[in-house]
């Protein structure tokens, strides 16, 4: 490890920002995680591991990235699960661990001091972790509710305090300590001004830019990060058994939990064209690259109805790491975003060398995680038609708990309404087949009926003939289907002609 | 301590010893210690068979493995194989047959924990596969226990039953639980000279880590050292269960001559550990027009799993808290412990008191369903009385009983009645929606049910310059145990907390501890720890009056100033004074519960030196149509006796609270049909999570001066309120009865996932629609 000033990266050269300081590494284990460098190689044990597969919170770290905010240059800092972050994505980026805010006179960070004073933590194995995440929402937010603290916490476990304390530091915070330095200072992400403390930072981050892509070779593992789509595209093709690496809340579980071996890596982070998201006039252009946290942000501009879904899916830190094209690309059956996404009449575009070619989303997903990409393909862009007058859209996620559980069932709707009957109805499922489907027979049974209850309780009794769901450890088959068949029914009180139902009357998340 | 630095008193809430570490991320967990030079990793290899035969294990692919440097399996062990905590059926690596899926075969060595981890799958393994039992009724049916059945008669229960004018029968169960600390399991050990070990070790009993090190590789106690800071989390799982881990990496540590560090991936410590004993009832109660019980039997089973562990202990606390807090005068209750080729269950907070305490509840909650009246009345008709109605069905009397006033001023500050109302108006207007209310109350015994187990022993040293470090035999989980010590020396030697260091447990400075459970951590310890300062106090107080003059009972310590009449002089100069006098000052302390007696024949005596008491109003709101449900408002009172330091107690009784509301909620275990555990990671076992955390939560200590002699006349809080959370369950099941109009009684299952909850509304509207 290096440190210091240096000139520009050579290929096989990681830079990144610890501490103020440039760490320099060269050719970096590819799957080694974050976590194992800061606890294995730094022995800086302070980010905890309490799972090693991105839910329980105890390693998270902080990530400083530079983005472009309406034209303006911008540091974003956001918590990610160090566990399952592979090394050699720090490139070029800014990290911040527990160490990092104390500071050097012994003195607390505001985030630390409201955790002692509230008697946040108890066996404290938790606490680092919580300390990262709060400390993300202190830089992001000058004054958060309830509800967004706990969006913040949705990644962190705590065993033993149950939480209570941990609120009440999440308020504490912006009343201790002193604002000396800029970590200290509340809000100044959420700010339009841009300070000088931001401002060095940024200027440090802009110098790691790359003039070579980085491709780093050890003993038996390749790693390859383009910065181009070209470039991306051309090794794709050249190399369609490497395994594209995205936000790794997949992938990297493969290697921490299953051992699996990955020796080409292909990472798709570091493509800028493809972590914008565009919007035209009928769509969504969300690149494949472009975080869940920002598609998901998007989207609740057009459809509000689907905050709960996103707020449900997984945590802020996987939210944070994950991109929709991962999710869309690993085409799991219990995967949040197909269903929805199919009823809105999603398409991908795929690319292979320079070639596109748009699918309908649901047509990607052939049979239990097959797809009809090509060797040499990937997903570009995901084209999200906007709302559309007269089309109501729900989608219900039931789970075991609210917080970063994956769906027993997604259930997914998309009704045309005219004149009180369905002119058109999508609806879609999770959990209950082997990809994400479409319920056909469901469909057929509501097109052209009065959206009244006989034409609701059809569609429900069709929906056996469209699956048959699989019995597991988050739920029985019965289940599946009972709850498939309510929330298709939860649809109807919600949204028929006469006396619809409120959300906070038909879902116990909504209530107040 | 960062901040300014006052005396505390009793009842000062100091921020944990370790806060201002913890969130630093500079407290040290044994995977934080700098590891020696030349430490090696282990893992282990497990087996995918519920029962059967290992005819041979292939190697070859392991040790062809860069970086691996040896395997080890039962051959290895010079002692004995066994870390059972007290019979001794537990393998510590299965030799030759193998009981449950998950049970460790063997340890890989290696450099590094990855190439540990990925060798020990590598291994081949041949088997012959034997008949598995999974489940508990079915080897209930069939005899197989892990030990003897116990059964405790009190009163003339089957003529009473007969009389009764109202009867209940019915079949029950509740889940098991993960511990799921968040620090997993880990130990290291470090070879040191004459064959001696040293080793670091995330458990709740150093002392018995020390004993089964010892006997596994053949050695005195006095060549092994446990050392024991801190842990991130315990709950019961690392109270007999960390042995297994201890033995391995000090088998291997013994045998390599080389540092070894055993640290667990959280799904094999999932797979390996066992987990709090789920319980299946089988009840027949008798009861009268006001609800109150006549008679009651209950047999309760517990899955025990492969061996018996702490499963007798377990299955004794569940028979003595079946009474909660009610009088049953008559009653017959057996419990269990069936073998099941599953990991063997063990402690967790509670310890089989919750299993046993809800089941009456469950019982309770029936009876005034079946009746018509609120559960709360009932349950008020069933409390121990105070002079009469107040001996347990194993006979101690129940001579502390708060239960009465501390549930009356519940019920006033939560204002159960009105929302009670409330909630029916809301219910009628809300088709989908249910809301329900419960208030629960707990009575909770404290002791170890082991008289001889209820000992401590503590280290106090004053050093020349003033400061203090005091040494203990219990283990730090995150429960305040260090602080409230550290806050009773300072408190009877009259100094601020900040001078006083509590250090780690060591099994070379207090021997023959006991486990950290029981919730009798500060109890014992703390007791102990007082001995010790009033022995250096009472030396003290000597000098000085000698001195000074007076006698030295005159001789007061407080505010960091020793006075008698007519003089005063600041501590740290008398402790330059005593030390050139050369007096001592440091001492020992010793603690030894007084008055417990228990018969384990008969079932009978005071096993219990006093009761905690708590009671908790939760109201819940559930989805009809999926079986979500949320918690919207949550009333805790809790009696923590004269509390040493409330902030510590209302966290403890928070915590438990979420913790027990997890157990009956979303946390369920599933074993597929093969025996496998396919609950063994976080992704698919939830804990609760901050949402789970209700917006409104009201917690308050009941002041209530223990009426014996513990220390500062406190109370044990880190077990009685893992019960408060049945208040969440019966408001869940309060809230589906609302689905029908009349006197449904929800089959509700524990845990209450949604799916259980959607279960128990289709019964009661399939209830409904019968005639
Ligand atoms: C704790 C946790 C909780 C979770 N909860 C949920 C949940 O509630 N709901 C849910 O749906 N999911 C959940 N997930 C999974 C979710 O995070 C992922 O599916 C995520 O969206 C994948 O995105 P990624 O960028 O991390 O993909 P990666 O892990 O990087 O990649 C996933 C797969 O997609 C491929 N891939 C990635 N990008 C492309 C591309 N552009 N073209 C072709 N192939 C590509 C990769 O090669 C790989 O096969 C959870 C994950 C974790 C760890
Ligand atoms: S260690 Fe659990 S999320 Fe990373
Ligand atoms: S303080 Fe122990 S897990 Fe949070």
């Amino acid at each position: 490890m290096l440190n210091g000033k240096q000139a520009a990266a050579a290929a096989e050269q990681i830079r990144f920002v610890l501490d103020d300081e440039v760490v320099t590494l060269v050719n970096p284990a590819p799957t080694r995680t974050i976590l194992q460098f800061l606890r294995e190689d730094l022995r800086r044990t302070g980010s905890k591991e309490g799972c090693a597969e991105g839910d329980c919170g105890a390693c998270t770290v902080v990530l400083g990235e530079l983005v472009a905010r309406d034209g303006t240059e911008r540091v974003q800092l956001r918590a990610v699960n160090a566990c399952i972050q592979f090394l050699p994505t720090l490139d070029g980026k800014a990290i911040y661990t527990v160490e990092t805010l104390k500071r050097q006179d012994g003195s607390l960070h505001p985030v630390q001091q409201a955790l002692v004073d509230t008697h946040g933590s108890q066996c404290g194995f938790c606490t680092p972790g919580f300390v990262m995440s709060l400390f993300a929402l202190f830089k992001n937010d000058a004054a958060p509710d309830r509800a967004c603290v706990a969006d913040a916490l949705s990644g962190n476990l705590c065993r033993c305090t149950g939480y209570r304390p941990i609120f009440e530091a999440a308020d504490r915070m912006y009343q201790c300590g002193d604002q000396r330095d800029w970590l200290n200072r509340p809000g100044t992400l959420a700010a339009n001004t841009v300070d000088a403390d931001e401002q060095a930072l940024i200027s440090q981050l802009k110098a790691l830019r790359r003039e070579t892509d980085l491709r780093v070779e050890t003993g038996d593992a390749r790693y390859f990060a383009p910065s181009s789509l070209a470039e991306f595209a051309t090794l794709r093709e050249q190399m369609p058994d490497a395994r594209i690496l995205a936000g790794g809340t997949d992938v990297g579980l493969w290697v921490t939990k299953q051992h699996r071996e990955l020796p080409v890596l292909l990472y798709i982070g570091n493509v800028a064209e493809l972590k914008g998201i565009d919007r035209s006039d009928t769509h969504f252009e969300i690149g494949a690259a472009a975080s869940l946290t920002d598609a998901f942000a998007a989207l609740n501009g057009a459809y509000p109805e689907l905050a709960e879904l996103w707020r449900r899916f997984a945590s802020m830190p996987v939210r944070n790491a994950g991109t929709l094209g991962g999710n869309i690309a690993n085409g799991s059956p219990i995967g949040d975003s197909m269903p929805v996404l199919i009823c809105l009449g999603t398409s991908v575009v795929l690319r292979k060398g320079a070639l596109t070619r748009e699918l309908a989303l649901e047509d990607l997903y052939l049979d239990y995680q097959k797809n009809a990409m090509q060797p040499g393909e990937f997903i570009e862009r995901i084209r999200v038609p906007r709302s559309r007058p007269g089309w109501v859209v729900r989608s219900y996620k039931i789970a075991k708990r609210f917080d970063q559980d994956i769906s027993a069932v997604c259930a997914a709707f998309a009704l045309h309404l005219d004149a009180g009957a369905v002119a058109e109805a999508r609806i879609a499922y999770g959990g209950m087949a082997a990809t994400p489907r479409r319920a056909a027979a469901a469909e057929a049974a509501l097109a052209g009926q009065p959206w009244q209850e006989p034409a609701a309780r059809a569609a429900m009794a069709a929906l056996d003939a469209d699956y048959t769901p699989l019995s597991d450890m988050r739920a029985s088959s019965g289940y599946r289907m009972q709850v498939a068949k309510n929330a298709l029914y939860r649809l109807w009180l919600e949204t028929r002609p006469d006396a619809p139902l409120a959300s906070a009357q038909v879902n116990v998340f909504q209530l107040v | 301590m960062n901040n300014a630095d006052p005396i505390v008193r009793p009842g000062a809430s100091a921020a944990h010893e370790s806060a201002h570490l913890h969130v630093a991320g500079e407290a040290t967990y044994v995977d934080d210690i700098p590891e020696l030079a030349g430490t090696l990793h282990a893992a282990l290899g497990l087996s995918a068979k519920p029962h059967a035969r290992i005819r041979s294990i292939d190697f070859a692919a392991v040790t062809a493995m860069p970086g691996v440097v040896a395997v080890l399996t039962a051959a290895d062990i010079p002692g004995s194989n066994d870390c059972g905590p007290i019979i001794h059926d537990d393998p510590i690596l299965a030799d030759g047959e193998v009981h449950y899926v998950g049970q460790p075969m063997f340890a890989v060595v290696a450099t590094s924990v990855d190439v540990a981890r990925r060798a020990a799958r590598r291994a081949v393994v041949d088997y012959e596969v034997l008949p598995a039992e999974l489940d508990p009724r079915a080897a209930r049916a069939a005899e197989s226990f892990v030990l003897p059945p116990m059964r405790r008669v009190c009163g003339e229960p089957a003529q009473k039953l007969a009389a009764a004018p109202h009867r209940l029968q019915g079949q029950w169960s509740v889940g098991g639980q993960e511990q799921f600390y968040l620090e997993g399991q880990v130990s290291y050990c470090a070879p040191r000279e004459d064959g001696c070990l040293q080793l670091w070790c995330s458990t709740q009993h150093p002392t018995e880590m020390q004993h089964v090190v010892a006997h596994c590789l053949n050695k005195a106690s006095n060549q092994v050292v446990v050392e024991m800071r801190r842990m991130g989390g315990g709950f019961g799982g690392k109270e007999s269960q960390s042995a297994l881990f201890a033995c391995v990496a000090s088998l291997a540590a013994s045998k390599l001559k080389r540092p070894v560090k055993l640290r667990l991936d959280r799904d094999d410590d999932m797979m390996i550990t066992g987990k709090r004993h789920d319980f299946y009832y089988d009840y027949d109660v008798g009861f009268d027009d006001e609800g109150r019980i006549l008679a009651v039997r209950v047999e309760m089973i517990a899955r025990a799993g492969f061996s018996a562990d702490l499963s007798g202990p377990v299955a004794t606390r569940a028979l003595c808290h079946f009474d909660n807090a009610y009088f049953l005068s008559d009653a017959d209750i057996s419990a269990l412990c069936a073998r099941t080729n599953t990991q063997s269950n063990t402690a967790f907070r509670g310890f089989g008191g919750p299993q046993g305490a809800i089941a009456i509840e469950y019982i309770l909650d029936s009876i005034a369903r079946r009746l018509g009246l609120d559960a709360l009345d009932v349950r008020k008709a069933n409390f121990y009385g105070k002079s009469d109605r107040n001996l347990t069905p194993y006979g101690q009397t129940v001579a502390d009983n708060v239960i009465h006033e501390l549930v009356a001023d519940l019920e006033q500050s939560s204002d159960y009645r009105a929302r009670r109302e409330e909630i029916l108006r809301w219910n009628a207007d809300s088709p989908i929606i249910k809301k329900g209310l419960a208030l629960t109350p707990v009575k909770f015994g404290i002791s170890f049910n082991v008289v001889h187990f209820n000992q401590a022993g503590a280290l106090v040293h004053i050093y020349t310059d003033g400061s203090m470090l005091v040494n203990h035999g219990g283990a730090e989980m995150g429960q305040g145990l260090n602080t409230k010590v550290a806050q009773v020396v300072a408190m009877t030697l009259g100094v601020p907390l900040s001078r006083v260091r509590a250090t780690a447990a060591d099994t070379s400075k207090v021997a023959n501890t006991s486990a950290t459970a029981a919730s009798t951590g500060a109890d014992l310890n703390g007791k102990a720890a007082e001995d010790a300062a009033l022995q250096i106090r009472a030396r003290l107080a000597a000098l000085a009056a000698a001195r000074f003059g007076g006698t030295a009972e005159a001789v007061r310590f407080a505010d960091e100033q020793v006075s008698g009449e007519g003089w005063q002089i600041a501590f740290d100069e008398l402790v330059k004074l005593a030390y050139e006098a050369r007096v001592q000052l440091w001492s020992d302390g010793f603690y030894a519960t007084p008055g417990l007696h228990w018969n384990r024949e008969t079932l009978t005596g005071s096993p219990f030196f006093y009761f905690a008491y708590g009671a908790a109003v939760s109201e819940v709101a559930v989805d009809t149509l999926t079986g979500e449900w949320k918690l919207l408002r949550a009333d805790l009172l809790h009696d923590a006796g004269n509390s040493i330091n409330p902030a510590i107690d209302i966290g403890q009784v928070e915590g438990a609270y979420i913790q027990g509301m997890g157990w009956l909620t979303t946390e369920e275990l599933v074993w597929n049909d093969v025996g496998r555990l396919t609950t063994h990671a976080p992704s698919t076992y939830k804990i609760p999570a901050v949402a789970d955390c209700p917006a409104v939560f009201n917690t308050r200590l009941f002041h209530n001066p223990n009426h014996v002699d513990t220390i500062m006349r406190s109370k044990a809080v880190g077990e009685p309120p893992l019960l408060l959370p049945f208040s969440v369950f019966f408001a869940i099941r309060d809230a589906i009865a609302a689905v029908a109009e009349g006197n449904v009684a929800p089959p509700l299952l524990a845990p209450a996932t949604g799916e259980a909850i959607l279960n128990a509304v289709e019964a009661v509207r399939a209830a409904r629609a019968q005639p």
